[in-house]
């Protein structure tokens, strides 16, 4: 269950409070999120929108650890990041968090199997186990007849997919994606979504996204409006547990 | 190792710019390693130098001689265990390009002045019986093919004449750092045929000491002893006669210097540049790296290991074939007959790439460690 007004108990698996952003350009302050509080259940799926700078992206940031809140606190299964050193929060990400960005953002010197071994690197597996994490998770995104090429050998939607399998290979706590679909025609958005859709449904897996789509967006179990900062409105999707409305 | 493949796969990013840097410090070093050699060939002689023996000479110059009748003399003050004399001689063989040094000698004490240049009993007697006899260093005989038994005309410069020598023994150096390009023969045949004027004169003294400790005592007890005559010398130990010797030719370290330290801060503008652009080509990737868990101490490492890898092979080549190269053939033996790449200046070639390789990098692997994942994002 995913909730804003604060109400949600301490057990959410992110759990956020008074979350605040401030940023100083040319001089002058922008408040770019305030007050902002969020509870988001394992298996929830959630949706990010709103304009241009409204501070999407920028929530995203704070929530996978990889810029540090003004005020307020987060905390994912229990550990509160927000005053976590910077060492301390690469070793957080490397366990709980997998990012799908919009641009892909694959190491283009590296194939498909590479990019995607790329977080196991830093973990105790073996080679052997490493092996074979890497081609379930080719596997599940169906990528596995092309664990060799390169990047730039890709489609942009395959790209995106080798992306999630980097993403997911290490088993996050849960995925972050920003703008996946952003780079991609209608089909292969449709695809990506599909198949974002399986990691939520399948394998539990806990998904807040950034997009500026709305089609993208009402895939999603919760769509979240963000308007200068705040969390202004929330749309729950009626019957998503049952998957009518997708 | 698991890091290997990430490593090189950056390496190999942009194959040209790679070739070419490494390029860069393949020639550095090995340029690097040729100076050395040239350094070592100049200061071979100061290198091999004994401790326990001295030079007289006249205290003109060099090329003055001194009467062979300060031989008695010399050897009677208290300290001074051996004594032998030499005579430059010049010469040609065949052409002015095939040169190489030879000296009229004192038969009776050489071998026991110079024990290092090492030759057997019996061809050293049968080079004193041969009044035209000659020995010859092992890879100069090897270098016209000589051997004992040969007999080698010499057409004279500074004495003139043609002279006819007969090899009688071939001598060794005790090892790889003597000096074996020269030739001996005896000073009794020299004075044979050297004009009038020449005759009863040498052109310099070599003697060996008891203790090395009395050396300035004994040189000061010479130089005092022959004040104030027609023939005053100048005694000093050999290794500074021999860096007085490199030293006429000029500042051989000097140059050395200058041109490393060129090559050295070069070769730092260009890697420091090649690096500086390949991380800011790679902001967006390193920025991923960090954002799914590597660390910045990674970052920095991961930058720094392109950097070390690019200057160690480059210049490891480098250095490596300038040893090879010198080792295999003496690209000029005749103005430097002793021409190798020292295991020393072998060392120091790696630790010069290290260094360079180690200050090119640190900067951009510094900027690369403080990148924030967010701005570096941002600008993909």
């Amino acid at each position: 269950m995913v909730r804003v007004d604060g109400s949600g108990s301490a057990s959410s698996l992110i759990h956020v409070r008074g979350l605040d952003k401030k940023y100083y350009r040319g001089g002058e302050e922008i408040h770019v999120l305030q007050g902002l509080n969020l509870d988001v259940d394992q298996g929830d799926f959630v949706a990010f929108m709103g304009p241009s700078g409204s501070g999407k992206t920028t929530l995203l940031n704070l929530l996978g650890g990889l810029d540090v809140p003004s005020a307020g606190s987060i905390t994912v299964a229990g550990d509160e990041i927000t005053h976590m050193s910077r060492g301390k929060l690469t070793e957080w990400r490397a366990r709980h968090v997998g990012f799908i960005f919009q641009m892909y953002n694959l190491i283009p010197v590296l194939t498909a199997f590479q990019n995607v071994e790329l977080p196991l690197l830093l973990t105790k597996l073996s080679k052997a186990q490493r092996r074979e994490h890497v081609e379930t998770a080719l596997a599940v995104v169906g990528l596995s007849d092309r664990m060799h090429h390169f990047p730039r050998q890709l489609s942009g939607g395959q790209e995106q997919r080798v992306t999630i399998a980097r993403a997911v290979v290490s088993d996050p706590t849960f995925l972050l994606c920003d703008e996946p679909t952003g780079d991609l025609d209608r089909k292969s958005a449709d695809d990506i979504m599909a198949l974002i859709l399986t990691l939520v449904k399948q394998y539990k897996k806990t998904v807040l996204m950034v997009t500026h789509d709305p089609q993208v967006a009402e895939r999603a179990d919760v769509t979240l409006h963000l308007n200068k900062g705040a969390l202004v409105e929330a749309s729950r999707v009626e019957g998503a547990m049952s998957g009518g409305a997708r | 190792m698991k890091y290997s493949s990430l490593i090189i796969a950056n390496l190999f990013r942009k194959k040209i710019r790679l070739t070419l840097t490494l390029g860069s410090f393949f020639v550095a070093l090995f340029l690097f390693g040729m100076l050395a050699a040239i350094r070592g060939a100049f200061n071979q002689g100061v290198d091999v130098a004994g401790a326990d023996r001295l030079v007289v000479i006249n205290r003109t110059s060099l090329i003055s001689p001194v009467p062979l009748s300060y031989m008695d003399k010399i050897h009677q003050i208290k300290g001074v265990k051996l004594i032998t004399h030499m005579n430059w001689f010049g010469g040609v063989y065949q052409d002015p390009s095939k040169f190489f040094p030879k000296f009229a000698i004192n038969v009776e004490n050489q071998r026991q002045v110079y024990p290092e240049l090492q030759v057997s009993d019996d061809e050293w007697n049968n080079f004193a019986k041969d009044r035209q006899g000659a020995v010859v260093g092992a890879s100069l005989a090897k270098r016209f093919g000589w051997k004992v038994g040969d007999r080698i005309p010499i057409k004279g410069d500074i004495f003139p004449g043609n002279w006819e020598f007969n090899i009688d023994a071939i001598y060794q150096g005790k090892d790889s750092q003597q000096d074996e390009t020269q030739m001996w023969f005896q000073w009794d045949y020299f004075q044979e045929r050297v004009p009038e004027r020449l005759k009863g004169l040498v052109g310099w003294y070599t003697l060996r000491v008891d203790n090395p400790d009395d050396a300035g005592r004994i040189a000061r007890e010479i130089d005092n002893k022959f004040d104030n005559s027609s023939y005053e010398t100048k005694t000093e130990t050999e290794k500074s006669f021999a860096t007085g010797f490199v030293k006429q030719l000029g500042n051989i370290q000097f140059l050395i210097i200058t041109i490393g330290s060129v090559v050295f801060f070069t070769l730092l503008l260009i890697t420091g540049n090649t690096m500086a652009i390949a991380v800011r080509e790679r902001t967006g990737e390193l920025a991923v790296l960090k954002a799914v868990g590597f660390s910045d101490r990674f970052v920095l490492l991961f930058v720094m290991a392109e950097s070390l890898l690019i200057s160690l092979i480059g210049g490891g080549l480098g250095i490596v074939a300038a040893k090879v190269i010198a080792a295999w053939r003496n690209p000029v033996p005749n103005v430097l007959p002793f021409f190798k790449v020292p295991n020393t200046a072998l060392f120091m070639g790696f630790a010069l790439a290290l260094t360079v390789g180690l200050i090119s990098g640190i900067i951009p692997a510094i900027g690369a460690m403080r990148l924030r994942v967010v701005d570096a994002l941002r600008r993909v």
